[in-house]
């Protein structure tokens, strides 16, 4: 099964520049005090250009991509679990929400000091607790979101909070009272920042953090557009540790920063040169949903096989803003050209753009999913699918059988593999193998 | 019309001429909805999706759902794709209730619905339409509660399983109809002394729950259930349409004002002082937490509930139910719960 390089292949030049970006990332959260600054904590999906015009010393946490970095520490994770199911929490609940409550109830960050150095738990980090933020700054489009800090608060003794319904319909539907709706919640929502921290609100921050907004999520999706390009210049294992970043601080200038000057340079250069993630790159897939965080190993087993998963409508789409082009394609959003004179206008232009997310649609009907990723199994040539029927996450889970019977019905071959994005207990890493090993068979490869 | 969710503007419907009818499961096993929902969302999302690919709501002319959890909008998704029908609609119903844009957003969204059904019905609403509506939904009410505060007597006159009957019937018949029916069931009601002991006096709250089955299992072990706070109970019926600025805003803010499904009981949890007070003024010395698996709103809730409970003294017996129930085995947990929350007329 082993086979041969048909591409030259290289290591991306920017992999460290994200890594420490992510580190930096949490290691601002925990020093926030220290440096007289704020904490505050949401969803990765939350407007987090908003809390920015509290000040530059303003520093987040994001439930989703810190609860993964849990799952892939096992043994924090399980711990994590077992606290959470101790206080009566069933165990069919979003896992990464579990992992989160459970690192506040045991008080186990999941990074820490080794040496001097800020490094992950996992790497002999010396522990500390998990540091409680000054506040919640959270969005609500799937059941558990609100309800997540709900608990988040009663944990820790109190919070105060402050949560936005997005769920006002698919983009084709959008009217401007649809749109007022969001806004008109941000600004309500600046009066709760502005009480909360007696801070004054600074609109130009404001403006900076939604220009970056629109930088980070129209070039994180150039960069995955690129790679309908035969071979992929990029292997969605990597992709996970790209994305990540516009999950932790998309408003953030250095995410912006990195996905326009540093990623999407290096990708234009590899589709260029014809550098491939995978070198035997004979067959190509994209998977659904959040990955199993622990068993990311399954990716490189693919390669194996001359297998290359290019992505997905969940890498793609979860940050990402896309367009339909004039030819027809699917490729990055435009930024919107425009200068930002009044408070209203931004907030408008802002809910205006985010509304679109691809990854907002399938909560209004899985049939808009269906067609997105049909769009994508054509445009990025793909030869299957593998959809994670992921028991941690129900809001992405949402209507993945619908999609399989349509993917099926538009011709193209699916592997259901069943598992959980942050709970290890629930996953066969054996079984999925096997399934793997059947479904390459299908596909042709030897 | 057949609704996925209670938080669907009956109103709106009826005063077109619209029968509204809610899906609802039938308790059987299936194995139909495979294909289409993921195993582990709720039974109850999948029985009523079930019911649909089985053609038992053949009858039905349009479908539609308001915003709540996302389990039946699945159910909703898969119907109309596989058994389309003539009219659907997803209603935006707003989750931030406690927004104070809920109602205008709400608002608006009714606007846009009251002129896709008369584009379908091919007529107007007129206000007259729209009162006439408000009326006999607020009469339906105003009648629902006098039947619950016949169950604060010592000895409620109609069991549990009963009401349940009488909800659901509300929830699929003409309220014109019901409203005839209800005066005469609370005319016999009125000086009525059934033949059975009450027992302790319970409280059922949590999912989606119309297993009379469980109902009446409960209630022959030496209990009534006197209170609820279900979807197919109080939460449907207990506030009313108030005069508005307008007939539609007016019935926005109903739905808005309605005692919450957890999906939208956020930031703060206001169902909790509501179950106390039910609990008070009903006389309650137990409560059956009760919900349907993989249900994660309510499991969201109840560690919450569950404690507020007991902090005020309430005992509490937690069930995970799926379309059928261990009957056998939930009787011998009731049972118990029973004998330990009548322990001091024992000693």
């Amino acid at each position: 099964m082993e086979q041969e390089a048909k591409y030259p292949t290289e290591k991306l030049k920017c992999w460290q520049k994200a890594k420490d970006i992510r580190m930096k990332f949490y290691q601002d959260y925990v020093e926030a005090h220290d440096k007289g600054g704020l904490r505050w904590a949401g969803g990765a999906w939350t407007f987090d250009a908003i809390p920015a015009g509290l000040g530059d010393d303003v520093y987040p946490i994001t439930s989703e991509p810190y609860s993964a970095t849990i799952a892939f520490d096992k043994k924090l994770s399980l711990e994590c679990m077992e606290a959470t199911e101790v206080k009566g929490y069933p165990r069919d609940l979003c896992s990464y929400m579990r992992n989160y409550w459970g690192s506040i109830i045991t008080d186990k960050f999941a990074f820490g000091y080794k040496d001097g150095e800020f490094v992950p738990r996992f790497q002999g980090a010396k522990p500390i607790g998990f540091p409680k933020p000054d506040f919640i700054w959270q969005d609500h489009i799937c059941c558990s979101h609100a309800k997540w800090y709900q608990v988040v608060s009663d944990l820790e003794g109190g919070i105060p909070m402050y949560t936005v319904d997005n769920a006002v319909g698919p983009s084709h539907e959008l009217t401007d009272s649809k749109i007022k709706y969001v806004v008109e919640q941000l600004k309500d929502g600046i009066k709760f920042l502005e009480k909360t921290t007696k801070r004054d609100y600074d609109d130009e921050l404001l403006y900076k953090a939604i220009r970056n907004h629109f930088v980070s999520t129209s070039k994180w999706a150039e960069a995955c557009a690129l790679n309908k390009a035969i071979p992929a210049p990029l292997d969605e294992k990597s992709i996970y540790s790209l994305y990540v970043l516009g999950t932790l601080q998309k408003a953030g200038k250095q995410v912006a920063d990195f996905y326009e000057k540093d990623l999407l340079p290096e990708v234009q250069d590899r589709v260029k040169r014809g550098i491939a993630a995978v070198p035997n790159e004979s067959f190509r897939v994209m998977s659904d949903t959040q990955p199993p965080w622990s068993f990311l190993s399954i990716f490189r087993y693919l390669e194996k096989f001359g297998c290359v998963s290019i992505g997905s409508l969940y890498t793609f789409g979860l940050i990402g803003q896309w367009e339909v082009k004039k030819d027809g394609t699917w490729g990055a959003k435009t930024i919107p050209n425009m200068e930002f004179s009044s408070r209203d206008q931004a907030l408008y232009e802002y809910v205006k753009y985010e509304l679109h997310k691809p990854e907002w649609q399938h909560f209004y009907s899985c049939h808009f999913k269906s067609d997105l990723m049909i769009r994508i199994a054509k445009e990025w040539k793909l030869s299957g699918v593998m959809l994670h029927y992921n028991r941690g996450c129900e809001g992405l889970t949402v209507g993945i059988a619908e999609n399989r019977l349509a993917l099926l019905d538009a011709g193209f071959p699916v592997m259901a593999f069943e598992g959980n994005n942050a709970d290890e207990r629930e996953f066969d890493e054996a079984r999925t193998k096997a399934k793997i090993n059947a479904f390459m068979e299908t596909l042709g490869a030897k | 019309m057949g609704y996925f969710c209670t938080y669907v503007p009956e109103e709106i419907l009826y005063a077109a001429g619209v029968l509204p009818v809610r899906i609802l499961g039938s308790h059987e096993p299936q194995d139909l909805t495979e294909p289409h929902i993921f195993a582990m969302f709720c039974p109850f999302c999948r029985d009523c999706l079930a019911q649909g690919l089985k053609n038992r709501y053949k009858y039905l002319d349009g479908l539609m759902i308001a915003q709540s959890c996302l389990h039946i909008r699945q159910a909703y998704t898969s119907w109309i794709k596989h058994r389309p029908v003539e009219f659907s609609k997803f209603l935006c119903m707003p989750h931030k209730v406690q927004s104070p844009h809920a109602y205008e957003f709400l608002t608006e969204e009714y606007k846009t619905f009251k002129n896709e059904v008369e584009d379908w019905m091919g007529k107007k609403i007129t206000d007259k339409d729209l009162k006439n509506a408000i009326e006999v939904y607020n009469e339906n009410r105003r009648l629902m509660r006098k039947l619950y505060e016949l169950r604060k007597r010592d000895i409620p006159p109609i069991t549990g399983e009963q009401v349940m009957e009488v909800v659901m019937a509300m929830q699929m018949t003409d309220k014109a109809e019901h409203n005839k029916m209800l005066k005469d069931l609370l005319k016999k009601l009125e000086n009525h002394t059934p033949d059975r002991e009450t027992g302790s006096r319970l409280m059922i709250l949590g999912s989606e729950d119309d297993d009379t089955v469980f109902m009446n299992m409960v209630e022959s072990c030496g209990a009534t259930f006197v209170i609820d706070d279900h979807c197919t109970g109080s939460r449907y019926f207990w506030n009313e349409v108030e005069n508005g600025k307008d007939l539609l805003s007016s019935i926005a803010s109903r739905y808005i004002d309605r005692i919450p499904c957890p999906t939208k009981d956020w930031e703060e949890r206001k169902r909790i002082p509501h179950i106390l007070k039910l609990c008070k003024d009903w006389n309650v010395d137990g409560a059956i937490i009760m919900q349907q698996k993989f249900c994660d709103p309510h499991e969201l809730e109840f560690v919450s509930i569950k404690k507020a409970l007991e902090d005020a003294g309430v005992p509490t017996l937690f069930l995970e139910f799926d379309v059928t129930v261990p009957i056998g085995q939930f009787k011998i947990r009731v049972e118990a719960f029973l004998e330990m929350i009548g322990e001091e007329d024992l000693f």
